[in-house]
């Protein structure tokens, strides 16, 4: 079995909080490697540092993959460090859709910095007559938005 | 002291504030005044929780192989933690809770800064990762500051009342021993004073928004922490931490 095959068993490990988003769309499956020998190491780096999802992603790996016989060494990457910019275009797409604005922006844009409060567009109605609520929403990857068109609350995927 | 010993001593450091600080946090889960704010408390905690994951872990590796993090968070004793005063103080109400996350935030965030540019591969690797979570911390607090501190007469009050309360554990975050002298010359740590300097300017910045008096800098400053010497609030954190693990050494997830 080689890699290709290997990343499409992967493409079907969802974040189990936002079951939309793959591993892959997620960008934190980092690599996959097989040595000459057949040993098979998975790398999956965590988007926050307390993220409470890596344990249930780490198993679910190793289940889906011993499944088919092939056991898995995993290791946890905390550099370099997760960013949203490694989100796939189809990753943003389904966030959309699912409801969660994504990410607005690269984070080399300085009002990341700065803390200065971006647009954001509604995944509803698609308005970008919004509000920030709240800094945190329901994850630690999350605040809360609202938009101020169609009046329905919603969550904004921070950029990182 | 050898570089090796005085880097472990730093991550101890670190991780004992992400730690206790975490562990303050998630005191609030359930308390706080309006939902989103009990939500980013516990999402600060949960930050601080992970930090604290990744440093006692690399610490637990420099003392052998069979040592884990649950061995430094749960079975060292209260002389044996180094964090920071302030870290540990008792939450009080949202006033104090937010003005103390407030001077830590920009602390943290300053001193992560400078890690980013360690020569010392695990502390830039952990500061880049974290570097980016402490910013949401520092703008959370900061907005908190403002509109507490520039809001009612009362609100006013009791921001000014916590910061005057909390002012004299500020200095404590900014000493230096030998351990950050080693470190200062391998070029993998800063030097806190430039960092004090940078952390005066913002905290001035923002508290001067928000319409509060900035304490005197060269006020008494309370000192211990870093040598295990605590505040009588450390104790009563710890036994509720460590009480299961301790109890049952077994008990698992």
């Amino acid at each position: 079995m080689n890699k290709e095959e290997i990343y499409e068993i992967l493409e079907s490990v969802k974040d189990p909080e936002i079951p939309v988003l793959s591993i892959i769309d997620l960008g934190i499956l980092r690599s996959v490697e097989i040595s000459q020998t057949g040993e098979l190491v998975v790398s999956i780096t965590p988007t926050y540092t307390g993220c409470p999802a890596m344990d249930t992603i780490e198993k679910e790996i190793q289940a889906k993959l011993e499944d088919i016989g092939r056991p898995v060494e995993i290791k946890t990457l905390i550099s370099p460090a997760w960013t949203t910019d490694w989100m796939t275009e189809r990753g943003r797409k389904n966030l959309e859709e699912y409801g969660i604005a994504p990410p607005a922006e690269a984070t080399t844009d300085k009002s990341f910095l700065t803390g200065s409060h971006k647009v954001i567009r509604c995944p509803q109605c698609k308005s970008t007559n919004t509000e920030m609520i709240s800094h945190f929403g329901s994850t630690a990857c999350k605040a809360l938005y609202r938009c101020k068109d169609c009046l329905e609350p919603f969550d904004y995927f921070k950029c990182l | 002291m050898t570089v090796e010993k005085a880097l472990y001593n730093y991550i101890i450091r670190l991780g004992d504030n992400a730690l206790i600080l975490g562990q303050r946090l998630g005191e609030w889960c359930g308390h706080a005044h309006q939902l989103e704010t009990d939500i980013a408390l516990t999402n600060v905690a949960l930050d601080q929780i992970g930090q604290a994951r990744i440093l006692l872990s690399e610490a637990a590796s420099m003392e052998g192989p069979d040592r884990t993090e649950d061995h430094l968070a749960f079975h060292r004793d209260e002389k044996h933690f180094k964090n920071n005063l302030l870290v540990e103080l008792e939450n009080g109400d949202f006033a104090r809770t937010i003005t103390r996350q407030f001077l830590f935030d920009i602390y943290q965030y300053y001193l992560l800064k400078e890690l980013t540019k360690s020569k010392n591969d695990f502390l830039k690797g952990y500061a880049e990762k974290s570097l980016k979570e402490v910013t949401y911390h520092r703008n959370l607090s900061s907005d908190w500051v403002i509109r507490l501190g520039d809001g009612t007469q009362v609100s006013h009050d009791k921001m000014q009342e916590a910061l005057e309360n909390l002012w004299r554990y500020t200095g404590e975050l900014f000493e230096m021993d030998e351990t950050d002298e080693v470190l200062i010359s391998a070029g993998f740590v800063p030097d806190l004073n430039e960092i004090k300097s940078t952390w005066e300017k913002d905290v001035r910045e923002v508290l001067t928004e928000a319409t509060l008096t900035m304490p005197d800098m060269d006020a008494y400053m309370a000192s211990g922490g870093r040598k295990g010497i605590h505040t009588e609030y450390m104790g009563y954190i710890l036994a509720e931490m460590q009480y299961l693990p301790r109890t049952m050494p077994e008990a698992k997830w």
